[in-house]
């Protein structure tokens, strides 16, 4: 007797199909589910603060901040662009914004949109050269940046330095500071899902997979490849930007490897291309690595292993696998 | 002054040459970019000083065993790791960074960031040299550097296994065809090319203390010397380690220390600006798409 | 009354040490279905690359409707209307066959002709697919472009050309891997195409079906032009059988 895996969509994923989705509750509950319950979850957590406690609230806030990093690192993974640095978003966002309020005294609500798009700006500037080489030298490029910057900033003691500008404004209140990253999470994760699965998406897929059959198709790949990071970059920019004025001060920290290794394992771990899936990736790994501050650099250790333990063994991630669990059940079929 | 500059441009240079031949080896040969290059060098400092200051051995000893264990370190690297991840560039890269990555903060974890981590000069002593002092260390460096370019040079042009890999690097395909077993390829290349790593990491690292952010700057002045220079051509990173360490005492000598990394940031920009494939680049652009 | 829709002058390129194009000229008019022949390693593909800006040239010039394009990006050329299909057929794997197609829709080039908006590139999609011969009824356009025999994706290519809505189609070897029966059906479509005013080069290898559709040929042998007449007389032509007699020899 040979017995073999079959894998079937569940009925009600067959009865979801086009207008039979409206039939009953229950297909609407199984459509609803898996997009709504995460919304509700995001915005009543911060709500909770009385049950859970400050301290986790701000882990809630890092954790979206992280998240947005990793849907940045994602949607230029989906143009086929690999970064090791996303911190030069974050940086770039975060030093602009601290600049603007230092020198200039201009309000978080002036500084922070201006920081992202100036963020977004300049990043995107300086990886344009770079646009038109093969994909691991952009990997590679992308990597050296946070880190020449920081020593730049040391070198020349602009911006404050090696100190830094400390004693900028701080945010209106607990609200906005929990809400806010809440809310640009909900909409880049919604966002770029929406995106990458209109035309304009499927071009962007294209240029990853075969960037020779989109260019012999009259498109440049160059200029959405611009496109595609400086949308990636506004997400990074903003997560820089609020967390400027949410510590009230920047530094050199700003382009740590924490925030290149990060967003990159979230998205590993949760499944490239997916957008939900980096995601995902942050909320289990944000919290994970504040029980894991007290170890110091065994943090960062235990990203590394995950990271190669994922990208070996299960490169689609997290995220595929509970979708197939969610729309499909396993039997074993006697095939004599 | 000027004879000052000139000799430590010159060690300067070969100090950078040696660390980034290792690097710019791997991927030249095999196209696998060895982003755990970094982590291997450190690596490489850390197990010569424990096989002296815990096992006792004489330094000749352990630097041989070093470099053979960090060789194969790279082997196993790209057979454990690589073989199934090779072709998708995105795993190849992540998985490389994410071991280097790994090594380099247990090393920071385990509590290596204390003075005491220095490792021996292979002969002290300083001589002069048109009346400039320099020490016999720096003179081992240039003569190591030289002398691993040479038989490079050779070994690459007139050996069985150095024709294979020029074979491989200029056509996989029909290297394949031809017999030139592609994986064991690659994975004496990540060998080589660690070796290579371990090497440069024995010589240079004497000159000061074995710090972990050290780690990322290898990493760094790799690819900064990979970039400019182009990263498969051994001509290239010559030019461009000469380019990179004369501007850097320059800059040291005339403007403040400090700049010295910062030459580094310009030269990537400039030269991504002006010919992205590096001075000695092969590809142009859309040419090695086709 | 015929406009020149193409002048190449002089083009040459090595690579490494061979010369892979040497000095080949030739002119094309309005219309014409301009086959190019020659045995293998003549330079044929090449030459497309050549043309369509994915290799540029050492020396010589390529002027497209009055227009200097020689070595111009492959997109800018894609969209001035010259589209080419790839000897190795790279479809988009993991999309459906007429997913394969927005892509090409979707470029500036299409928009500016027709229009292009999301959903109804759909719809167009499908109609570009039943004129190179997919079954519009069936699930066969909306399979995985990795699950289709080689013959559709042969066709899929040339349907992603015109969904560039091309002044000049350049096919390259478009028949190679095609069954007699596709190659069948498929030579009239290219008729079609080229009555209806699609100026055309095919270079191709199957002589006996390009010989009855192109008005002209051209033969390369070692990279140089060496023939380049009317179908009629280049199938006596001397030069061009030894060129292929004689490879043939050498092996």
């Amino acid at each position: 007797m040979k017995l073999r895996r079959e894998r079937l969509d569940r009925g009600i994923k067959a009865r979801c199909e086009d207008i039979f989705a409206l039939s009953s509750y229950r297909e609407i509950l199984y459509l609803m589910f898996p997009r709504v319950l995460p919304v509700l979850v995001l915005l009543i957590l911060p709500l909770l603060q009385g049950v859970i406690g400050l301290y986790w609230e701000k882990v809630l806030m890092n954790t979206c901040i992280m998240a947005l990093l990793a849907l940045s690192w994602d949607l230029m993974a989906s143009v086929g662009l690999i970064s090791l640095g996303q911190a030069l978003f974050f940086g770039a966002g975060a030093y602009i914004t601290g600049f603007l309020n230092y020198t200039f005294k201009l309000p978080p609500i002036l500084t922070i949109p201006l920081g992202t798009l100036g963020g977004a700006f300049f990043s995107t500037l300086l990886l344009l050269p770079v646009l038109r080489l093969r994909g691991v030298y952009f990997a590679i490029v992308t990597l050296t940046f946070p880190l020449l910057l920081s020593r730049f900033i040391e070198t020349t003691k602009i911006l404050g330095g090696t100190e830094g500008m400390s004693a900028l404004s701080p945010l209106p209140n607990i609200w906005v500071e929990l809400y806010v990253p809440v809310f640009a999470l909900l909409i880049c994760l919604f966002g770029f899902r929406r995106l990458i699965n209109e035309d304009y998406g499927l071009v962007l897929q294209g240029i990853r997979d075969n960037d020779r059959a989109v260019m012999s198709g009259a498109i440049n790949i160059y200029w959405f490849k611009a496109q595609a990071i400086f949308i990636a970059g506004v997400a990074g920019a903003f997560t820089g930007a609020f967390m400027t004025h949410y510590n009230q001060s920047v530094g050199m920290a700003a382009f740590a490897m924490d925030y290149s290794i990060l967003p990159l394992t979230a998205a590993v771990l949760g499944g490239v291309g997916t957008f939900a899936g980096p995601t995902i990736g942050a909320f289990i790994l944000n919290p994970l690595s504040e029980y894991l501050r007290s170890v110091g650099p065994l943090r960062v250790v235990v990203y590394s292993a995950v990271l190669i333990i994922c990208v070996v063994g299960l490169p689609e991630g997290i995220f595929h696998y509970l979708r197939r669990k969610y729309h499909q059940f396993e039997r074993m079929v006697d095939i004599g | 002054m000027i004879p000052s500059i000139i000799i430590y441009g010159l060690v300067n240079s070969v100090i950078l040459a040696l660390t980034a031949i290792g690097f710019s080896l791997t991927f030249g040969i095999s196209g696998v970019a060895n982003f755990a290059y970094g982590g291997f060098y450190i690596f490489s400092g850390f197990l010569v000083w424990m096989l002296i200051n815990y096992l006792k051995f004489p330094f000749i000893l352990a630097i041989i065993v070093t470099i053979g264990v960090v060789g194969l370190l790279g082997f196993v690297t790209y057979w454990v790791i690589l073989l199934r991840v090779r072709g998708i560039p995105l795993s190849e890269v992540i998985a490389t960074f994410a071991l280097g990555v790994g090594i380099l903060e247990l090393f920071r974890w385990m509590g290596f960031v204390t003075y005491e981590f220095t490792l021996p000069y292979l002969k002290k002593g300083t001589i002069m040299i048109v009346g400039v002092p320099i020490d016999y260390q720096r003179l081992f460096i240039i003569g190591i550097g030289l002398g691993l370019v040479l038989f490079l040079y050779f070994f690459t042009h007139y050996t069985r296994i150095g024709l294979a890999f020029r074979g491989i690097a200029q056509n996989e395909r029909t290297a394949i065809s031809l017999g030139i077993k592609s994986d064991w390829t690659a994975a004496l290349s990540l060998a080589f090319g660690s070796a290579m790593a371990s090497v440069a990491a024995i010589v240079i690292l004497p000159l000061g203390i074995i710090s972990i952010n050290t780690g990322y700057e290898v990493l760094l002045i790799a690819v900064a010397v990979g970039i400019v220079g182009g990263l498969e051509s051994v001509p290239g990173i010559l030019v461009a380690s000469l380019i990179l360490g004369y501007a850097q005492i320059i800059t040291g000598t005339y403007f403040k220390p400090e700049w010295m990394m910062v030459v580094y940031l310009a030269a990537i920009v400039f030269i991504l600006a002006i010919k992205p494939s590096g001075l000695f680049g092969k590809f142009k652009e859309l040419e090695e798409r086709v | 009354m015929d406009k020149t829709i193409l002048k190449v002058e002089g083009l040459t390129k090595n690579f490494g040490g061979v010369a892979a194009i040497v000095k080949v000229s030739f002119e094309l008019q309005e219309g014409e279905l301009l086959g190019i022949i020659g045995p293998n390693g003549s330079g044929k593909t090449t030459l497309v690359n050549l043309l369509t800006g994915f290799v540029r040239p050492d020396s010589g010039k390529v002027i497209y409707r009055g227009k200097d394009i020689t070595g111009k990006m492959p997109y800018k050329i894609a969209e001035l209307g010259i589209a080419r299909t790839f000897q190795m057929v790279k479809p988009f794997y993991q999309l459906s066959a007429f997913k394969n197609l927005i892509i090409p829709l979707y470029s500036s080039r299409v928009k500016k002709l027709k229009g292009g908006k999301y959903g109804d590139r759909d719809d167009v999609a499908i109609d570009l697919l039943e004129d190179v011969g997919f079954e519009r009824d069936s699930f066969v356009p909306y399979k995985i472009a990795s699950s289709l025999p080689h013959g559709y994706l042969k066709r899929l290519e040339l349907a992603r050309c015109l969904a560039l809505r091309p002044d000049l189609l350049i096919l390259d070897e478009l028949f190679s891997g095609m069954s007699m029966s596709e190659v069948a059906s498929t030579l009239p479509i290219i008729e079609k195409l080229n009555a209806e005013g699609l100026t055309i080069i095919m270079v191709e290898h199957r002589l006996k079906e390009l010989f009855r559709i192109a008005h002209r040929v051209i033969a390369l042998n070692f990279g140089a032009k060496i023939a380049d007449g009317p179908s009629r007389t280049m199938m006596e032509d001397e030069a061009v059988k030894s060129a292929y007699l004689g490879s043939e020899e050498e092996e």
